[in-house]
């Protein structure tokens, strides 16, 4: 059952608090453009062109799907803090269906990330990657899709979580590991065996590889690991498994 | 019907019995007082109550809905304040109410005004537009009980709604809340271990290591001591107390150095005693029974005990911490 109230209360105030809080605002923006000009732009010198794409263009698909990670997983988690500070309970007590309060959480997630990927896509001009109305919707639209299925991932931990210490724990051996097992820096075909099988079953390495299929068209796949067609289907069927698990587990650890 | 009817509900945490075999009744309209120390069993019942937890044994219903078969009936029907803070310090109160009465279906034409009112009525309109951050304890407390108040509960639950504030905050804030029931038409279960603020209370329960231990009116577990208690220093205490005997007919007793004893004519009794004893008495005072000495009388114990073991120190500082964070 589908509760608009729930959702609507949840997404006016996840996107109010972000729009408010300057530094995480700040924060989100200048974090890419770090990696894309500090780390692509040094690296660029030592790493050859692939199939006419420079490095720090190469990448540029990579800090977007970043940008998504961090968002997604940061959004969701905020569920450990609404527990600690006991606006949880506020939600849990009032007549809402839980899966709505699950949805609400995955889609105000996908909405802030979608205001970040927005603002990295004005960065493009810069890195000499020009994008027509067309890509720019399927950039977009992809982002979505892969928001929305890293929000329910999200989820999925911060319902097992109930205090902050958890929050290096999961920086660290959750999302760290996520973006460097991605292709985001470097294609998956190129690393060791083991790297290589786990990038595979990582969601992220499939969005970011949609990315640089829309974003690189022309290259004829050597940017890109996979057909745009496989990293679609595998995004909605992750998306499909984490949001039924999430929710499921929502509905038993928190009443 | 009752507006909360609760029986023999027993809820375990790895074992340990939190609530054991409880039984109470709520009459619709009253002021109902969930009475005990540090640990009783208060909470754990409130959030059986509110849906918030299932019990593991027993059953529980509020307004004629079974809190673990109808948990969307009960909590379109109930209104709380939880014992720890539970708004949103980043968003403003009119927001905090805003939302809350989209949560509970507040339809559009009346919701704006509804959320004015509640924030008028309790006299924070002017800074509606700020951060909940920027409020005091005492605000808070405030907002939350009008936040729970926005869409007309039927049965509204307080979870020591005045802890941590100063005595004016908590006179204040009990004046708003008994005038409840009355205007509102509303029936209040709530929670304190400041024995002083059950007196509002039509109806008391007092709970200890999870065990209901006394039921009744104030008056009535008041009444259970004998009445008031007067103390007494003549100028010859042993002459005095067989003049006392004799003009009362009780048993009065020398504890240090006052004569004592309990009476249930208090008005009457103190100006016979003057009059016979005249001008050898030098102190004369009377205490009344307050609801402390009726749980001393029935545990042996002060509720809230000078000598709070470690444990329960430990908590009270941690909550005290967490509302001084919760300020900044
Ligand atoms: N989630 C929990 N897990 C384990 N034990 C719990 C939990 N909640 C409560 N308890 C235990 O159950 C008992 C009753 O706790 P409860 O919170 O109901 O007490 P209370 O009467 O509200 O006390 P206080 O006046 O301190 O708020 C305590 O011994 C407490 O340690
Ligand atoms: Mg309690």
């Amino acid at each position: 059952m589908i509760d608009s109230n729930v959702i609507r209360v949840i997404i006016l105030r996840e996107v109010k608090k972000f729009v408010r809080e300057k530094s995480r605002l700040i924060s989100s923006i200048a974090r890419p453009v770090i990696w894309l000009f500090l780390v692509g732009g040094g690296l660029s010198r030592l790493v050859p062109d692939q199939g006419g794409v420079s490095y720090i263009q190469f990448i540029y698909p990579g800090i977007i799907g970043m940008t998504v990670l961090f968002s997604s997983i940061f959004s969701a988690i905020s569920i450990i803090w609404d527990k600690e500070f006991g606006y949880m309970k506020e939600i849990l007590v009032a007549p809402v269906s839980r899966s709505s309060i699950v949805l609400g959480k995955a889609l105000s997630g996908t909405i802030v990330s979608m205001i970040q990927v927005f603002m990295i896509l004005l960065l493009s001009p810069f890195l000499g990657i020009s994008l027509d109305l067309f890509q720019v919707a399927e950039v977009l639209l992809i982002a979505f899709m892969l928001s929305f299925c890293l929000c329910n991932i999200g989820i999925l931990i911060a319902v097992f979580y109930d205090s902050f210490e958890s929050f290096s724990v999961i920086m660290n051996f959750i999302v760290m590991p996520m973006f460097f097992l991605s292709g985001a820096m470097y294609p998956v075909n190129k690393l060791p065996a083991v790297l290589s099988w786990l990038a595979r079953v990582n969601p992220l390495t499939y969005g970011i590889d949609g990315l640089k299929n829309v974003i690189f068209p022309l290259s004829g796949g050597s940017v890109s690991d996979f057909p745009v067609g496989t990293d679609l289907v595998i995004i909605v069927l992750t998306s499909a498994i984490f949001i039924t698990l999430s929710t499921l587990l929502f509905r038993t650890r928190l009443k | 019907m009752s507006a909360i009817s609760v029986n023999g509900l027993t809820k375990k945490f790895n074992g340990n019995v939190a609530v054991k075999e409880v039984n109470f009744e709520v009459k619709p309209g009253t002021i109902f007082g969930f009475l005990g120390p540090n640990g009783a069993g208060k909470t754990t019942t409130i959030n059986i109550l509110c849906t918030l937890m299932g019990a593991d044994a027993g059953s529980a219903s509020v307004n004629g809905y079974d809190c673990s078969k109808e948990p969307d009936d009960v909590r379109r029907s109930i209104g709380i304040v939880f014992q720890d803070p539970t708004l949103d310090k980043d968003l403003t109160a009119y927001e905090n109410l805003l939302y809350h009465a989209y949560l509970y279906r507040v339809p559009k034409p009346v919701r704006r005004r509804t959320v004015e009112d509640a924030i008028r009525f309790i006299g924070l309109y002017e800074r509606k537009d700020d951060l909940i951050k920027t409020y005091s304890g005492g605000m808070k407390r405030r907002l939350e009980v009008a936040r729970a108040l926005v869409h007309q509960p039927k049965v509204l639950f307080l979870d020591e709604p005045t802890l941590g504030l100063d005595p004016q905050s908590r006179a204040g804030l009990w004046t708003y809340i008994r005038r409840l029931p009355e205007t509102m038409d509303m029936t209040i279960f709530m929670t304190t271990h400041y024995m002083e603020e059950a007196e509002v209370c039509d109806d008391i329960c007092i709970i200890d290591h999870g065990s209901i231990i006394a039921k009744g009116a104030p008056s009535e577990l008041k009444s259970m001591l004998g009445g008031d208690v007067v103390y007494l220093i003549a100028d010859d205490n042993k002459k005095a107390l067989g003049m006392i005997r004799d003009l009362l007919d009780i048993e009065a007793e020398i504890k240090g150095d006052e004569i004592v004893f309990p009476t249930k004519k208090s008005d009457t009794c103190i100006p016979e005693i003057i009059r016979t004893l005249g001008d050898s008495v030098r102190s004369i005072r009377l205490q009344r029974p307050t609801l402390n000495d009726v749980f001393l009388k029935i545990t042996g114990r002060e509720i809230r005990s000078e000598h709070a073991d470690s444990g329960d120190q430990l908590r009270e500082n941690i909550r005290a911490y967490r509302r001084r964070s919760d300020r900044q």
